[in-house]
C-alpha cells in the first residue's frame, strides 16, 4: 500500500511534468508559426507557386492529350521546390537569426530549455510548411477540378512524401543553424539537399572510379547523408503507377528516425553553445 | 539565503579564427549579493559585468568556478521562474506587438490567460508604453524597447531581477521612472542587481555595489565602506571680497578664484572655514554658497580604475 502511495506522485509528477514540456515547445512553435506567416516572403514564395501551378494550366494546353499529366506534374514540382526553399531559407535562421539578433538573451533565461526552445522552433516551421503545403495542394487540385478531372487520391500520397521531405529537410536545417551562420548553413543545407537526392549514384561511384580515396568518401556519405529520393513518388503516381502503402510507411519510419538523430545532435550542439 | 553567490567564477573565450588564443575576459569572481538588496555592478566598457549577467544567465557557461542563485545551482527551472532579466540593449521579436511579447513570455512563465492579460495590461501602463500595446516592435524606439524590456523581466513577479544597463537608451524623464521602479521593487523586498555606466544613479540607488576593471573585482561593499565619507573640501562663494579681505583670511584657503564679482574659495577643511567666516562676513564680503565636499562614487570609481590602468 504503502509503496503504491509513494510511487503515484512521482508518476504524476512526471506526467505534469511532460505535459508542461509539450506546452513549453508548443508555445514556441506558435511563436515561430506566427514569426513566419508574418514574414511577406512566405507570402510571396506561396503565391509564387500558386503562379506555377496555374500557369501549368498554360503548357497543359499545348500538350495534347497530356494536360493533365503536365499539370500534375509541374504541380507536384512547384509544392515541392518551393516547400524546399522555405524549409531551407527558413530553416537556417531559425537559431542562427535568434543568436545574431540576441533576441535569445531575454527567451532562454525564462523557464525554457535549450532543448524545448529549439524543438518549439523545429514544430512551428513544420507547422508553417504543413499549411503552406496543404494551400498549394488545394490549388493544385482546384485547377484539376476546373480542368474537368476526377479527384485523384493518389496525389496525396506524393504530397504526403513530399511534405515528410521538407520535415527532413528543416531537421538538417536547424542542426547547421545550432553551430554556424544563417549564411553557411544555407549552404551546408542546399548541399545535403543536392547530395542526398543523389545519394544512390554515390553509392554506385565506386565502380566507375578509379582512386582508392574517393569511393570510400563517397560510401560515407551514402550512409550519412539522407536520402531524399526515398521519398519521390512523383513520376509514378504522374504516370498513374501504384504507390504501394509500404512504400509510404516505410518512408515515414526512415524520415522518423533520421529527423530523430538529427533533433538530438542539435538539441546536444546547442544546449553546449556559448550564446557570446 | 544569499540571492546571488558566486565562487571562483571564470571565462576564458577563444579569440581568432586561426590560431584562437584563449583571452580570460573574466578573472575568478566572488561575490556574494543578499536577498532585499539593491546590488550595482559598475565598471568601464569591457571589464566584464555583462559577461559576468550573461553567466548567471546561463546564456555562457564558466570555465571555471560555479555560482548560485537563490541557492540553487544556474539553470535550475525553479530559478529561472524566479528571477526577470533586461539584455543589455534588448531587441525583442519585432513581428509581436509589445502585448505579444508579455503574453508569449508570461506564457513560458505558466501563467493563466487572466493573469497573462491582467499582468501585460498593468506592466505597459507603469513602464508609460500602454498606447503602442499593440504597435509592433519594429515601430518601437528605443527608449520604448527599453522600456518593454523592463516590464517582460517583471512579467513572473520575480524575486530576483538582473538588469543590464537600465537606464540606457532612455531619455532623462524615462531615468527618473527607472529609479522609481527601482526603488519600488527594492521597497517591495525585490532583490536587485545592476549593471551601469550611470554611477550617479548607482550611488543613488544601491545598497552595496561592486567595480569590476579588466575581468577583475577591484572592490565590493557597501557605499559607506568603499567610499570615503569624510569631508574632503568646503567650497564657498562670495560676493564683494576686498584684497585687503583676501590677505586677512590667506592661509586658511586652499584655492581661490575670481569670477568677475564672486570669488570661489575652496578650504581644506570645516574648522578652517569656520575660522575664516566671521573674518569674511565682518570685512563687507557677501556669502553666496557653502558647499561640503565629499568624495563621489564617481570620484572613487575614476581613481580605481585609473589605478588598475598604471599596473
Amino acid at each position: 500500500m504503502n509503496a503504491v502511495a509513494e510511487t503515484r506522485p512521482i508518476s504524476t509528477g512526471s506526467r505534469v511534468e511532460g505535459a508542461r514540456t509539450l506546452r513549453k515547445i508548443g508555445y514556441v512553435a506558435l511563436n515561430t508559426y506566427r514569426e513566419t506567416v508574418r514574414d511577406k516572403v512566405l507570402y510571396n514564395l506561396v503565391l509564387f507557386a500558386l503562379l506555377m501551378i496555374g500557369s501549368s494550366y498554360v503548357l497543359g494546353a499545348i500538350s495534347v492529350y497530356q494536360e493533365i499529366k503536365v499539370i500534375k506534374d509541374l504541380g507536384l514540382a512547384a509544392i515541392s521546390v518551393f516547400g524546399m526553399v522555405i524549409a531551407i531559407f527558413i530553416g537556417i535562421g531559425l537559431v542562427s537569426k535568434e543568436m545574431e539578433k540576441r533576441t535569445l538573451y531575454s527567451v532562454l533565461p525564462k523557464p525554457i530549455s535549450r532543448s524545448q526552445f529549439l524543438l518549439g522552433k523545429y514544430f512551428g516551421l513544420c507547422l508553417t510548411l504543413l499549411v503552406n503545403v496543404a494551400v498549394m495542394t488545394v490549388g493544385l487540385y482546384v485547377l484539376l477540378f476546373l480542368m474537368k478531372h476526377p479527384f485523384d487520391p493518389a496525389l496525396l500520397k506524393a504530397i504526403f512524401l513530399i511534405y515528410l521531405k521538407l520535415t527532413l529537410l528543416v531537421a538538417v536545417a536547424i542542426l547547421f543553424s545550432t553551430f554556424t551562420s544563417s549564411t553557411l548553413a544555407g549552404l551546408f543545407a542546399g548541399f545535403v539537399y543536392v547530395a542526398g537526392y543523389f545519394s544512390s549514384d554515390l553509392k554506385n561511384l565506386e565502380s566507375v572510379v578509379a582512386s582508392a580515396f574517393l569511393p570510400q568518401l563517397t560510401r560515407v556519405l551514402y550512409y550519412v547523408l539522407p536520402n531524399f529520393k526515398n521519398f519521390d513518388v512523383k513520376a509514378a503516381v504522374v504516370a498513374g503507377d501504384r504507390v504501394p502503402w509500404s512504400q509510404l510507411s516505410w518512408a515515414t519510419a526512415y524520415a522518423a528516425i533520421y529527423i530523430a538523430l538529427l533533433l538530438v545532435a542539435s538539441c546536444w550542439i546547442f544546449r553546449k553553445r556559448n550564446l557570446k | 539565503m544569499r540571492a546571488v553567490e558566486t565562487q571562483g567564477l571564470t571565462k576564458d573565450y577563444a579569440v581568432g579564427s586561426l590560431l584562437p588564443k584563449t583571452k580570460r575576459v573574466l578573472h575568478p569572481l566572488d561575490l556574494e549579493v543578499e536577498e532585499g538588496e539593491t546590488f550595482g555592478l559598475i565598471g568601464p566598457n569591457g571589464a566584464g559585468k555583462t559577461t559576468t549577467l550573461k553567466l548567471l544567465m546561463g546564456l555562457v557557461f564558466p570555465t571555471e568556478g560555479e555560482a548560485r542563485i537563490l541557492g540553487r545551482p544556474l539553470g535550475d527551472p525553479e530559478v529561472k521562474q524566479q528571477i526577470g532579466y533586461l539584455p543589455e540593449q534588448p531587441y525583442f521579436y519585432d513581428y509581436l506587438t509589445g502585448r505579444e511579447l508579455l503574453n508569449y513570455f508570461g506564457q513560458l512563465f505558466g501563467l493563466s490567460r487572466e493573469e497573462r492579460n491582467q499582468r501585460s495590461r498593468e506592466l505597459l501602463e507603469k513602464v508609460g508604453i500602454s498606447d503602442a500595446a499593440d504597435v509592433p516592435l519594429r515601430k518601437y524606439s528605443k527608449g520604448m524597447t527599453q522600456r518593454l524590456g523592463i516590464a517582460q523581466a517583471l512579467v513572473n513577479r520575480p524575486r530576483l531581477v538582473f538588469l543590464d544597463e537600465p537606464m540606457s537608451g532612455l531619455d532623462p524623464l524615462g531615468r527618473r521612472e527607472m529609479s522609481h521602479l527601482i526603488r519600488e521593487l527594492r521597497d517591495s523586498g525585490v532583490t536587485v542587481f545592476f549593471c551601469s555606466h550611470i554611477l550617479s544613479d548607482v550611488e543613488q540607488l544601491c545598497d552595496r555595489v561592486a567595480i569590476l576593471n579588466r575581468g577583475k573585482l577591484v572592490e565590493a561593499g557597501r557605499l559607506s565602506e568603499i567610499i570615503d565619507v569624510s569631508l574632503r573640501s568646503v567650497e564657498v562663494v562670495v560676493e564683494s571680497l576686498s584684497p585687503e579681505l583676501e590677505s586677512r583670511i590667506a592661509g586658511s584657503y586652499r584655492d581661490l578664484r575670481r569670477h568677475g564679482p564672486r570669488s570661489h574659495i575652496s578650504f581644506p577643511d570645516n574648522p578652517s572655514f569656520e575660522k575664516a567666516l566671521p573674518v569674511l562676513l565682518g570685512g563687507g564680503a557677501r556669502l553666496v554658497s557653502v558647499n561640503p565636499v565629499k568624495e563621489t562614487l564617481e570620484d572613487h570609481f575614476f581613481r580605481e580604475v585609473n589605478a588598475g590602468a598604471r599596473e
